[in-house]
């Protein structure tokens, strides 16, 4: 038996040429075949790619959809970001809880389901939604899920679920999803009309130094959120040392609350390919990888039948020639496999490279030594998008778009109370205030920005407008109305980056959970007032000493609603009118040794 | 090409070698950089973060950051040694240390740079996590109760002794050192003479039966600060 298993393993290493550096590939691929990865597969593939056996299981345990443990033939993660706890995520789980008998992290006796949260999957305008295999079901409701797992049951095939099939290209037999686009604005920009390859023929009848220069002109940048010059980024990697260069698609769009990049990948795949193909002419890169996120596994067949038909229409792979020149490029999928942290470009170069999703240190930048050390230029799919439609009318057109310092349009991926969650694309500079009526978000109170790194702002701050120096986001604006609690929202993001850390650097490592103790403290209402300047204290260091983004931006969650909504902290906060630390709580503390001895307490009971 | 590079550190213009990190060429001034991670010898790793300094006003780990012209670099202003405790104190609630009953004690870089740091006792809440210990090989043990994952052994066992006996594994909280085994120390090819052993700055990979061979007193840190023999070197001296 071990030796049938190990002649599988071994071809599948095979197919990889037993390449280190397409370890998670051949991992995710074993764990398809056999549903988990066993210490004798661990074995197998160490010594099929000639590693360590400690390196297999380094990059197995850092990722959060590859398992040791034998899992359910099918299994089912339920979405729990906080967008999905407000639309009834509770009810689904319980659902899920009594019809199966099982609990969260748990797996069926009969070893058919497995249960699990997963952090955002892109569906906040319309969840509760869960993954089934690499199946979407969106709308979830208590019944849906009593019904869900009856239909299981029956047919065990996660892909009968999809009864009414969702618009636009979901329904594309390829993807065959019930996920919805729900574009409800279309710009100027992306959702404007489009002739492929018209920008990359421009773009070869122009010396790469001139593709730069255009870009640098239209004064575009990264749309992934941190709004770095585009056009400066690609004159770096161009600059850099080395024969192969790459472009690398971020396509890990994990900041919980955005999903506007599953929409360009559903409906424009070929303009965000055509963009790598002219980053690739401009930096003289002649390899891309899309790092697709685990969670659209179920676009991945589509997306590489696009790459199909632009190899055979002559605009990837083989030698494509303009009048003036020539050049070679093709691209590749890598696919994710659940960590946030892969969003972070060194983070995203390392997993590429078969290696745990740990951040790189910086210098050197990826600029200069990124994918296996070579220069590398890591886009965001909608900033690639941004590139073909530059290249195709001019920057001089783009850069009047939005404004001076943040040209164009953006991409915003609205969700929560509001009437018309989904995608908008917007001039740069719309304030937030107009976002929220489009949105029908009629009764915000609280309006998270920029996903969990972002902030939280209150309606004092609503007039401000959406952009780099204003209010910035990579996509994501959340909608809380009156009857939510920010701290409870805190709460979840400050644990979300808990359990998204890599673990590398100790301020991002420890000092998030020492905020989450003393924020639960505060919700539980044995804070004092003293703990708001623990909690400012610590989070300013975290921000300050933290090795990559997620660190530096970890504790905005609570440094933004501390500035924010402080009265809602100070309403919970109080002295001991007898001295005391409230957070010392007797009977919590006798609890342990009451249980052990059961005998109760005579002072204190 | 290779000329010299001038920065200024402390307020002390300083020469550094192109290619040397801003932690080496203080070191080389008698200016001593509290490091925990760092380890002459391997390659930076930049996860404790007890090196941070200010480079130009802007916090900046001083192992993996190479010097550069022109820097002006902050190594000790009362923000940056309250940013150390903070990561101190951070490591010592994270882990189970014991220092009163530690065999490690005086010889532990954690707890000299506690001392050093003035630390007494933590600020944070102890997190009391609960860890593991693999005492199967004959040799040499694992404690993974004071691990701090500065990747030293990791490090050294790969590229000082070519064997890759060690690896992290996790993410997060739950991050650990792991062996190049299926479970246990004793199935890999580690040795008592590895560089990757005796340089744990904690007391977390340790040899057996040699605790206690320098008694209680008689150990480095129990006569001079950690760092010392930095700040004592004759260009230290000229500096004052």
């Amino acid at each position: 038996m071990t030796y049938l298993i190990n002649g599988q393993i071994e071809s599948i290493c095979v197919e990889y040429q037993r390449d280190r550096h397409r370890l998670l590939d051949i991992i995710r691929s074993v764990q398809q075949k056999f549903g988990y990865i066993s210490d004798e597969a661990i074995d197998e593939i160490a010594r099929c790619c000639s590693i360590p056996r400690v390196e297999v299981d380094s990059t197995i345990s850092f990722y959060g959809y590859l398992s040791k443990q034998p899992r359910g033939r099918i299994t089912i993660r339920l979405c729990n970001d906080i967008i999905d706890r407000l639309q009834g995520m509770e009810r689904v789980a319980a659902a899920f809880r009594e019809v199966l008998g099982i609990d969260f992290g748990r797996t069926t006796a009969d070893g058919n389901f497995s249960l699990e949260y997963a952090p955002c999957i892109g569906m906040c305008d319309q969840g509760p939604a869960a993954l089934v295999n690499d199946v979407v079901v969106t709308k979830l409701t208590g019944d849906g899920a009593r019904e869900m797992i009856r239909d299981l049951r029956e047919h065990m095939d996660p892909h009968r679920l999809v009864r009414t099939l969702g618009d636009g290209n979901n329904a594309h037999e390829l993807i065959s999803a019930m996920v919805n686009n729900n574009i409800r604005q279309r710009g100027e920009v992306i959702f404007s009309e489009f002739h492929p390859g018209e920008a990359l023929r421009k773009a070869l009848s122009m010396s790469p130094v001139e593709v730069i220069k255009e870009i640098k002109t239209s004064r575009l940048r990264g749309r992934g959120g941190a709004g770095f010059p585009t056009g400066m980024k690609w004159e770096f990697t161009r600059g850099a040392a080395g024969p192969n260069k790459y472009v690398i698609c971020n396509a890990d769009e994990g900041e919980p609350g955005t999903f506007k990049d599953r929409v360009l990948l559903t409906e424009c795949p070929e303009m965000v390919f055509e963009g790598m193909a002219i980053a690739g002419y401009a930096i003289g890169a002649e390899q891309g990888i899309v790092y697709l996120r685990g969670e659209y596994a179920y676009l991945n067949n589509y997306l590489e039948q696009v790459l199909q038909k632009l190899r055979k229409q002559g605009m990837l792979g083989a030698r494509f020639c303009s009048t003036k020149h020539c050049f070679n490029f093709d691209i590749r999928i890598q696919m994710g496999a659940g960590a946030y942290i892969c969003g972070e470009e060194t983070a995203l170069i390392s997993s590429c490279e078969g290696l745990r999703g740990d951040p790189k240190n910086r210098p050197p930048f990826p600029a200069q030594k990124g994918y296996l050390e070579n220069p590398t230029c890591v886009n965001n799919v909608e900033t690639l998008c941004c590139v073909v439609r530059i290249l195709e009318k001019g920057a001089a057109w783009f850069s009047q778009l939005g404004t001076t310092d943040s040209p164009g349009t953006k991409l915003l991926s609205i969700s929560g109370d509001c009437r018309r969650p989904g995608v908008y694309e917007l001039p740069f500079g719309v304030k937030l205030s107009e976002v929220l009526k489009l949105a029908g978000a009629d009764n915000a109170a609280a309006v998270q920005v920029g996903g969990a790194s972002g902030q939280m702002v209150g309606s004092a701050d609503f007039h401000k407008p959406i952009s780099y120096e204003g209010l910035a986001t990579g996509g994501s604006i959340m909608v809380f109305g009156p009857h939510r609690n920010v701290l409870e929202i805190a709460h979840y993001f400050l644990e979300f980056f808990i359990d998204e850390s890599c673990g590398y650097c100790t301020p991002c490592r420890v000092g998030n959970t020492l905020l989450l103790e003393r924020l639960e403290q505060i919700i539980e209402g044995r804070g004092e007032p003293a703990d708001l300047d623990y909690l400012q204290q610590l989070g300013q260091s975290i921000k300050a000493l933290s090795r990559c983004g997620l660190g530096q931006t970890s504790p905005n969650p609570v440094l933004s609603t501390l500035k924010n909504f402080k009265p809602v902290y100070e309403q919970l906060v109080k002295v001991n009118p007898q001295g005391f630390r409230s957070s010392f709580d007797i009977n919590r503390a006798l609890e342990e040794a009451s249980r052990i001895t059961e005998r109760r307490s005579v002072i204190y009971e | 090409m290779n000329d010299p590079i001038k920065l200024t550190i402390d307020g002390v213009e300083v020469e550094a070698q192109p290619g040397q990190t801003i932690i080496e060429a203080a070191g080389v001034s008698g200016i001593y950089i509290p490091r925990l991670c760092h380890y002459q010898g391997l390659k930076p790793h930049g996860s404790c973060r007890l090196c941070t300094v200010t480079v130009n006003g802007k916090p900046m780990a001083s192992c993996t950051q190479p010097a550069g012209p022109g820097m002006i670099v902050e190594t000790h202003t009362p923000h940056l040694q309250e940013f150390r405790r903070q990561i101190l104190e951070m490591l010592l609630v994270e882990g189970n240390h014991f220092c009163m009953f530690c065999e490690k004690s005086g010889l532990c870089e954690l707890q000299a740079q506690a001392y050093r740091h003035g630390i007494t006792a933590p600020r944070y809440p102890y997190l009391f996590p609960q860890r593991s210990v693999d005492a199967s090989h004959p040799d040499i043990w694992i404690d993974h109760n004071r691990c701090i994952l500065c990747a030293r052994c990791v490090r050294a066992s790969r590229d000082l002794d070519g064997k890759n006996v060690f690896q992290f594994v996790g993410r997060g909280r739950h991050k650990q050192v792991a062996v190049n085994a299926r479970a246990r120390l004793a199935d890999t090819t580690v040795n008592l003479t590895d560089r990757a052993i005796g340089i744990c700055p904690v007391g977390a990979l340790l040899k057996k039966r040699v605790g206690y061979q320098i008694p209680i007193g008689q150990r480095s840190y129990d006569h001079q600060s950690i760092g010392a023999e930095i700040e004592k070197s004759p260009c230290s001296a000229s500096k004052k």
